[in-house]
């Protein structure tokens, strides 16, 4: 019972949360996917090896059941793009709460692929090698869907590299305008 | 040429713009409070399935 690397998974609850959100962008999506993969981790156990990253190992069997799933349901499910913005929305204000989710809701536009390569390496903190294992791709095939996303996201934001992102009423308007979604 | 240089460091600190609001909208994500049904879930797992 000593040292049963099971005992981890709840602090990881949260950070896989998260994760399957910037996945789904749908919070339901978000919970089941993360039900199933503690579900999953939890009876696979024996595939961890004690010791190494688990939020790694976490997010990779969370990832692959989202592209799983994906492929099955695809073309299926709504569109709710906008769902990890409209739920920033409902939070108590805080400083740029604008700003920030005409962020999110630019960032929910982003291929899938696209949004997991910049939610590893740009939010979590892995490195691209990290991130290449995890989603079973080239580090450079990592590296170019995070630039590629950080391009768009400058694009959709109307952010130029000579300017600054101040997440001006300019960029505001881009989004808004681009995207004719608000409701806050 | 200084230009250039210039541009590149502005794209470069455009990117780490961009990343630094992801990870404010990641964060405020991460923060929030784990639902219940998370630990109901692996209170049954334990119950049912630790083998000794």
């Amino acid at each position: 019972m000593r040292g049963d690397p099971r005992d981890e998974i709840p602090e990881y609850l949260a950070a896989m949360r998260a994760f399957a959100m910037s996945l789904t962008r749908d919070p339901s999506s978000a919970d089941d996917l993360v039900q199933d993969t503690v579900v999953k981790a939890w009876t696979n156990i024996g595939s961890y090896t004690p010791g190494t990253n688990m939020r790694a190992w976490l997010f990779t069997i969370l990832r692959n059941h989202f592209y799983t799933q994906r492929r099955r349901l695809r073309r299926e499910t709504a569109d709710s793009e906008g769902a990890f913005a409209a739920r920033l929305a409902e939070k108590p204000a805080h400083d740029g709460r604008l700003a920030l989710r005409d962020f999110a809701v630019a960032f929910a536009q982003l291929p899938d692929e696209q949004r997991e390569a910049l939610v590893l390496v740009g939010a979590s903190g892995f490195s691209y090698d990290e991130a290449a294992r995890m989603t079973c791709v080239p580090a450079g095939t990592v590296k170019s869907r995070a630039n590629r996303a950080r391009r768009k996201l400058a694009e959709l934001l109307g952010l130029e590299a000579h300017e600054e992102m101040e997440m001006t009423d300019r960029a505001t308007r881009a989004v808004m305008s681009g995207q004719g979604r608000q409701g806050l | 040429m200084y230009a250039e240089m210039t541009q590149d460091d502005r794209k470069k600190r455009l990117d780490q713009q961009i990343d630094e609001n992801l990870r404010k909208v990641y964060q405020s994500t991460l923060e929030e409070e784990v639902p219940d049904r998370f630990h109901d879930l692996l209170r049954k797992l334990r119950e049912q399935g630790r083998p000794e």
